[in-house]
């Protein structure tokens, strides 16, 4: 009487090469042959769509056959370290920047980073965003010393490539194409909705030393010579990024 | 210790998917009740749990949870068990229930539920892992028979007395899941109303439908694919009828996983089960 254990169970159902357990059966004690394949299919299938809701327009970029083929391959060397499956391809867009049959689309890594932000702020806790009038009722050198609490659904992504533009261009209809540009991207979630917004220079630099904890005079001095506050202040109030400020 | 009463009310109850919700909350009828995926609610906030907030004001939940992995032969992720309470805990559902299965092996989630072989080992670690699971939660919690698509050569136990034994070391309760049983039947070939005669229905908290596919074996047999993607087929409503004949009116949740249809697809097959129900009342 072979006993199957778990280990073996898991090791044939992620590698077909491999055969079906001793000790799998049909209803008429005959080997379970194909029906074990049930459960490799079950297993490759759902994970594989459960990367391709998460990250839509690498599936977009990628086409179907060849997003079923990389996920395949991503999804026999990482599974979910948890059933929560809303997590789930953490590894992906570093498994995607080091593939070199995709070595090509230098940008694809980064738009994967993005989904996953975006992934990230939907699930991230709500908070009720900063009243403005608390800013403005600031004189400068209180302003200055002033920290702020964001939003745990904010992230930002710097790329050397227009990963916002591909985004947008690979989901969106009408989207204008891709210019080759670097882009900082601000993730937000006003309401239930997570946005990305493209930063201005010197954007990211500051909401990061914000996030850090910095004083804004110190994240002013991060963001530079050439920074847009006033568009970077209203963006980060009008998605509700901003979530309080102690001074 | 424990509550012994399930509050899921035996009428007919759907398993929620977010693209209901606005159908759900204007005009739930015949709707008694929602089933919910533990694991879907386990974010931080946002639209989910908004959600589910929301719906828990006006539908008795039940939390169906399908990564606990109890057949597993390591231990119970600790984690994933203080998440559960967590959850269980801010929204006091009606009931708590997971399979007899095993998904997680050395911290690898394969998101599937994977078959045990039903031997003494097999009931004392599930039994073991069943008595954890009570403690943590603080309640009672059903437990659902698998949809199988092959045996174990080890196995020494039929499924029904296991689940039974189960039950009675534990003091759980039972998720009969009929669809399960007629997809298990075909596919190893015994009958499903000898399934349902063998098994302990005063233990049963809910009742399960769902669709499932036809494929073939190597053989040309059927083989039945627990696929909740389509309509419960007609001889499942037949396996239910025979059901509620000796069971009484039981909690009814009808299951649509994938290729979710718009609401009055799925709001026709609760019709269904009020019906089933309303047949053993006449």
């Amino acid at each position: 009487m072979s006993a199957v254990s778990q280990d073996s169970f898991r090791a044939a159902l992620l590698d077909a090469s491999r055969p079906v357990p001793d000790g799998l059966l049909d209803g008429a004690g005959r080997p379970a042959g194909r029906r074990y394949a049930v459960y490799r299919n079950n297993v490759a299938v759902s994970l594989r769509e459960a990367l391709a809701t998460g990250f839509p327009a690498i599936a977009k970029l990628l086409g179907d056959e060849n997003f079923a083929h990389v996920a395949g391959l991503y999804l026999r060397q990482e599974q979910p370290g948890s059933p929560l499956m809303m997590m789930y391809g953490t590894g992906f867009p570093d498994f995607l920047a080091g593939f070199e049959p995709l070595g090509h689309l230098g940008y694809l890594a980064d738009v994967a980073r993005l989904e996953l932000a975006m992934r990230r702020a939907y699930h991230a806790a709500d908070a009720a965003p900063l009243d403005p009038a608390r800013l403005q009722a600031l004189d400068d050198d209180t302003l200055r010393a002033a920290r702020f609490t964001l939003s745990p659904a904010v992230q930002v992504l710097r790329s050397p490539w227009p990963v916002l533009d591909v985004y947008r261009y690979t989901l969106t209809p009408g989207s204008p194409k891709p210019q080759a540009t670097a882009q900082h991207v601000l993730i937000a979630r006003p309401g239930f909705d997570p946005e990305p917004h493209l930063l201005p220079p010197g954007g990211a630099a500051f909401v990061a030393a914000l996030m850090d904890g910095a004083p804004f005079g110190t994240a002013l001095q991060a963001a530079g010579e050439t920074f847009d506050l006033p568009a970077t202040l209203g963006l980060l109030l009008q998605t509700g990024a901003l979530t309080d400020l102690t001074h | 210790m424990y509550d012994q009463t399930n509050a899921l009310p035996p009428l007919p109850g759907v398993g929620y998917k977010p693209q209901h919700f606005i159908a759900l909350m204007a005009d739930p009828a015949p709707v008694g009740w929602l089933e919910i995926h533990a694991e879907n609610y386990m974010g931080d906030g946002g639209r989910p749990l908004a959600q589910l907030r929301a719906l828990a004001e006006r539908f008795p939940i039940s939390v169906h949870g399908v990564g606990l992995s109890i057949g597993g032969e390591g231990r119970l992720d600790p984690d994933h068990l203080a998440r559960l309470k967590h959850l269980v805990g801010w929204l006091n559902p009606a009931s708590f229930s997971e399979h007899l299965a095993w998904s997680t092996h050395d911290s690898h989630f394969l998101n599937d539920l994977l078959p045990l072989p039903y031997t003494d080992a097999t009931l004392t670690r599930v039994a073991d892992h069943i008595d954890e699971v009570h403690e943590v939660l603080g309640r009672r919690m059903l437990l659902e028979n698998p949809s199988s698509y092959l045996a174990f050569a080890e196995s020494t136990w039929s499924e029904t007395d296991f689940l039974r034994e189960v039950a009675r070391r534990t003091g759980c309760g039972l998720l009969l899941d009929v669809n399960n049983v007629f997809v298990s039947a075909t596919n190893l070939g015994y009958a499903p109303q000898a399934y349902i005669a063998d098994y302990p229905l005063e233990l049963v908290g809910e009742i399960h439908l769902a669709g499932h596919d036809e494929d073939q074996d190597d053989h040309g047999l059927p083989l039945l694919i627990d696929s909740h993607g389509s309509e419960v087929a007609d001889p499942v409503w037949a396996l239910l009828d025979l059901t509620l004949d000796q069971a009484g009116a039981r909690p009814l949740l009808v299951e649509w996983d994938t290729d979710v249809p718009d609401w009055p697809v799925l709001a026709e097959e609760a019709r269904r089960a009020d019906r089933a129900l309303a047949r053993i009342a006449a």
